[in-house]
């Protein structure tokens, strides 16, 4: 350990720290621009400069990269560091006057004016190359550098060219102190952090607030480290050493003896109704749209705006976009009503607009819902019942001037109308996921007229399917809100519990099964069987029905060509007698 | 001393007459018959007329061995009349027993088989068209002749059956198993088929050469390939109703490198023989879509035909469908 | 008897999975569609043997329908391309007993195609209407 004296406080730290980092470990605040804790000091602002005296000696040295040695006594604001610390925030003032951090460090020192001739009021770079070092330090891709000399000095691709070995990573513009690096995508390249419509994501990240398990995830084709093998910031300052990048992704299998398929739904693409021109007009939105818009961690801090940041004046929400429709889906999503009904809730709370809502028919059906339509309808929300014929910009009277006009038939009224609003809100229907015939494909389960999976029964069996041991929760077998979702997710795991728990399977009692006596061996059934529950038993020369395998569809039990082969409670007598059964008159 | 033998019979109805030989292809197997028993009636080799039949008491014949389908009103006089004669009844031969081929003319009836035989053959020459007729006067006697069914009929089908010989013709083994469990009274239930109850693929050679999946794409007629002598020749692309057929044969027609044709008829569990081997060899052709399945199904020329060779009188619908007469 | 007064009988055989599963759904639904079709339910259409179809003519169907899941669906994976197969050659053997292809029939009906099922039994039953009855005598010794 080293024992130092910094403004009077004597301080023990580790051999190898920085004067700046031991002051700071102090509480004692040395300003500086060019330094930044995850790249390797470089002491060009020479703000950080201190006065050190050791072995007698008193000298002017700066504090991010000098380390701390044994005795040293700094004086972080004597009159000499202050002079001279002034004299290079003024020449920095002058070469970079529109640099906000210098500015302030300027005030702080008393600076009104730097005394040396402004080249150019609006330059922002101090030429700390914080840029540089990020550039090669951290993402590796050496894209950037200082180039010409003294009053030429500048930071600049090679040629001033745009460079061939830029990622698009941006990273130089977020290690820049003054802000004098901004970025644009001049040229369709790569933008490694991509501005999602649902926020700006990271690299490195959550997948979403309510994953399970809550852990952050490396995404390979956005990380720096995989592009360069560079970076790695994130393991730098990960004090629990949790990152590791070399793991990769693995195809586990598993063993299971039920699987539940809770697949979910996509929702009802709002381009599919033209009409309505989402994607033409930035304020027709959709509801996950709108949620995002309201939610406190969303983009505007939860605040309701319109594209252009201003509050609406009026708002449009329509319901059954894309359900209850013979051109796109005829069944009723029936969440929309509901959650239609809590937006225009949440938009009387946090504006002032004027709230109306196209609806066919109000679906409230669940426990409390007719009451929470019935406070809406008190809070003066206006309903109108109607489907919406079409959004339009093209105004009609002044006061439609600049506005979005629904036209819709009122049918309690009788009349068509034009509704000009600011905001339209579509409540999006649900639709089955993207993977859902895929899905359906693999565990061999059927899809209902709508294309919902099929339950085995719509009431004895609504969470099992055809395919023993797959059952179903949530979306994935009908349009269904939270609590029937968590509803029937309970039922289902309880019947794969239950399943789990006996631990044995009951086979149905209608399998086939071949007459020792009577098979020839033929063999034909043997080709036929898709689950390969029969087999050729040369010694005895005859074919075997393996039990555990046979799923009993009976192919083999057709075919069997001297009728060797029977199906247990489908035998060819059974069914000639139902045959014969049915012509008694 | 005859008195003492039992007393048997043999009959022939519509049949080609291999049955008969069939008897005398007994070789010298037919002296310990013969020595055994006493022969009462059998018109294709010995002289005894009807009459004397009918003069025997009733039941006083041991056995009737029947053979060839029912087609006349004469035959179905005749077997009835030796069913009551008769102890026992032995359908001898594939045609008592399934139809056999005669019964193949029960995809015609009576008026086209005579259309055909009496007018539109190239061979007919029958200036006068003159047809057969049950009743005909000439010379002021009046003449009678049996009459034509329109269906052929199986033994069964138009008396009591004991026992069965299956075969065209039956082989010599079965039929000295049969004779002598007769003269031992050692018989198995009434009703049966004295072959086993197993199909042919149990005694043929070539069923271990049966691919681990049989799929058929082409299918072959025998005159249309060299046929591998060793290979199942289902594995060949050739229909071989060896499956769907009772064995006891010996290979007969395997043998010769042909594919069996079912004249053993079906076994015990099967009541359709031709449907019964159509769903096996359905399911064994090659194809999934609609149009290839039709395609290759347009290349099995004649399936009831084939698929019903000896049993069309005995299989469900046991004949074409009958035009309505107006 | 008079065209009109003719009531087809039609025989059908339907798949569990999908096809008895359709009629069901036709059935809940509260479809009217012709009563003429007379149910038999098998596990699969695989499991219709030919023999089935032969005896339900020969007891006196006028029409006899085999349905099954759609192909790629079977809930046994191939059983209905199996029912196809034999189809395709009972069809053509049943003409050669002077038994109309239109009389036997192979519909792909899925569980969810209640509607689907009510217009085949609609459509099936017109047909055979229109057909007349086969009114099976096959070689019974009555002549």
């Amino acid at each position: 350990m080293i024992h130092l004296t910094i403004d009077g406080k004597k301080l023990e730290v580790e051999e190898g720290t920085t004067i700046l980092q031991a002051a700071e470990k102090a509480d004692i605040h040395i300003p500086t621009l060019c330094f930044h804790p995850l790249l390797e000091p470089y002491a060009s602002c020479r703000v950080c400069i201190v006065e050190v005296e050791h072995q007698g000696k008193k000298e002017l040295l700066t504090s991010c990269n000098t380390l701390v040695r044994e005795g040293m006594v700094v004086e972080t604001a004597s009159e000499r560091v202050l002079r001279a610390r002034k004299l290079n925030v003024e020449m920095l003032l002058a070469r970079a006057p529109a640099a906000e951090p210098v500015k302030k460090i300027a005030q702080e020192l008393g600076i009104e004016k730097p005394r040396f001739e402004i080249k150019d009021p609006q330059e922002k770079c101090i030429l700390c190359g914080l840029c540089v070092r990020a550039c090669e330090e951290v993402v590796g891709a050496n894209a950037i550098s200082f180039i010409n000399r003294g009053q030429e000095r500048e930071v600049a691709p090679p040629f001033g060219e745009p460079s061939e070995a830029c990622i698009g990573c941006t990273a130089c513009a977020f290690f820049c102190p003054t802000g004098a690096i901004t970025y644009e995508d001049l040229y369709g390249r790569q933008v490694i952090h991509e501005e999602l419509n649902l926020g700006p994501a990271t690299a490195i990240r959550v997948p979403i607030r309510q994953a399970v398990p809550m852990v952050p995830f490396i995404d390979e084709d956005a990380c720096i480290h995989f592009k360069t093998g560079n970076c790695q910031l994130c393991v730098k300052v990960c004090e629990k050493e949790a990152i590791n990048h070399d793991m990769k992704e693995e195809e586990i299998e598993i063993e299971v003896g039920s699987i539940i398929l809770a697949s979910g739904f996509k929702p009802f693409d709002a381009r599919r109704i033209p009409a309505y021109g989402y994607g033409r007009f930035p304020n027709v939105i959709t509801a996950l749209e709108f949620e995002r818009l309201v939610n406190a961690s969303g983009p505007t801090g939860g605040k309701i705006l319109l594209a252009n940041g201003q509050e609406p004046k009026a708002v449009g929400i329509i319901h059954c976009v894309g359900s209850r429709d013979e051109n796109y889906n005829e069944y009723c999503s029936r969440v929309c009503c509901m959650y239609s009904l809590k937006f225009a809730h949440l938009i009387r709370e946090k504006t002032e607009a004027d709230i109306y809502d196209f609806y066919i028919d109000m679906r409230c059906f669940g426990k409390g819902y007719e009451e929470f339509y019935h406070r809406l309808l008190h809070e003066g929300t206006k309903f109108i019942r109607g489907r919406v014929s079409e959004i339009t910009d093209i105004p009609l009277t002044p006061e439609e001037e600049g506005k979005l006009i629904i036209r819709v038939e009122d049918t309690l009224v009788g009349t068509v109308r034009r509704i000009p609003v600011d905001m339209v809100i579509l409540a999006t229907g649900l639709e089955p996921s993207l993977d859902h015939n895929e899905i359906a494909h693999i565990f061999n389960i059927s899809c209902s007229q709508d294309t919902f999976f099929l339950e085995r029964h719509p009431k004895l069996a609504p969470v099992s399917t055809f395919s023993d041991g797959i059952f179903l929760a949530g979306t994935c077998q009908s349009p269904k809100d939270i609590p029937d979702t968590v509803a029937q997710a309970g039922a289902a795991a309880s019947e794969a519990l239950a399943l789990a728990d006996k631990g044995t399977f009951e086979l149905e009692p209608i399998t086939a099964e071949i007459d020792e006596k009577l098979c020839a061996g033929c063999q034909i059934c043997v080709s036929l069987c898709p689950f390969n529950a029969i087999t050729y038993n040369k010694e005895k020369h005859i074919s075997e029905v393996n039990d555990a395998l046979c799923k009993g569809c009976g192919t083999c039990v057709s075919a069997c060509p001297s009728g060797a082969a029977q199906q247990k409670h489908f035998r060819d007598l059974q069914i000639m007698a139902e045959i014969e059964g049915l012509f008694i008159d | 001393m005859s008195d003492q033998k039992p007393k048997v019979a043999f009959y022939w109805c519509a049949s080609c007459g291999g049955c008969e030989e069939a008897v005398i292809d007994l070789a010298e197997d037919i002296l310990k018959v013969v020595e055994a028993v006493d022969i009462v009636f059998w018109p294709v080799a010995l002289d005894f007329k009807k009459s004397d039949v009918e003069a025997m008491e009733d039941g006083s014949i041991a056995v009737s061995f029947i053979n060839g389908a029912v087609r006349l009103s004469e035959q179905e006089e005749m077997v009835k009349l030796l069913r009551r004669k008769s102890q026992l009844v032995v359908a001898f031969g594939s045609c008592a027993h399934l139809g056999g081929i005669p019964g193949l003319a029960n995809f015609w009836d009576k008026e086209s088989i005579f259309n055909r035989a009496y007018h539109t053959t190239p061979s007919t020459d029958n200036p006068e068209g003159v047809v057969p007729q049950e009743k005909c006067t000439i010379d002021g006697k009046e003449l009678y002749l049996p009459s034509f069914f329109n269906t052929v009929y199986a033994l069964d089908q138009v008396i009591d059956v004991d026992y069965y010989l299956p075969g065209c013709a039956p082989p010599r083994d079965l039929i000295m198993n049969a004779v002598q469990a007769i003269l031992e009274g050692n018989l198995p239930p009434k009703g049966s088929v004295l072959s086993p109850n197993k199909a042919l693929c149990e005694d043929c050679d070539r069923n271990d050469t049966k691919p681990e999946k049989l799929a058929i794409k082409d299918i072959k007629r025998p005159w249309e390939v060299i046929l591998d002598p060793e290979v199942c020749f289902l594995a060949q692309g050739v229909i071989c109703l060896g499956p769907a057929t009772r064995t006891g044969c010996g290979q007969r027609c395997i043998s010769a490198n042909m594919p069996c044709r079912g004249c053993f008829g079906p076994t015990d569990q099967v009541i359709d023989m031709g449907a019964k081997f159509l769903a096996a060899f359905a399911s064994i052709l090659d194809a999934d879509d609609e149009s290839e399945v039709e395609k290759i199904v347009e290349t099995i020329v004649d399936p009831a035909g084939t698929f019903y060779r000896f049993s069309l009188p005995t299989s469900i619908l046991r004949r074409r469908k009958m035009e309505e007469k107006r | 008897m008079s065209q009109q007064a003719f009531e087809p009988k039609l025989v059908g055989f339907l798949c569990n999975w999908c096809s008895y599963t359709g009629a069901d759904l036709a059935g809940t639904a509260r479809m009217t569609y012709a009563p003429n079709l007379r149910i038999i339910r098998v596990m699969c259409s695989g499991r219709v043997d030919p023999q089935f179809v032969l005896k339900a003519f020969q007891e006196g169907a006028d029409g006899v329908l085999i349905s099954g899941c759609h192909p790629g669906d079977c809930h046994y994976q191939e059983g209905n391309y199996k029912a196809l197969r034999r189809h395709r050659l009972l069809s053509k053997m049943l003409e050669q007993f002077g038994i109309e292809k239109e009389r036997f029939r192979l519909e792909w009906v899925s569980a969810a195609e209640g509607a689907k099922f009510q217009k085949v039994c609609n459509e099936f039953t017109e047909q055979i209407r229109k057909l007349g009855p086969l009114s099976w005598n096959g070689g019974k010794k009555n002549e």
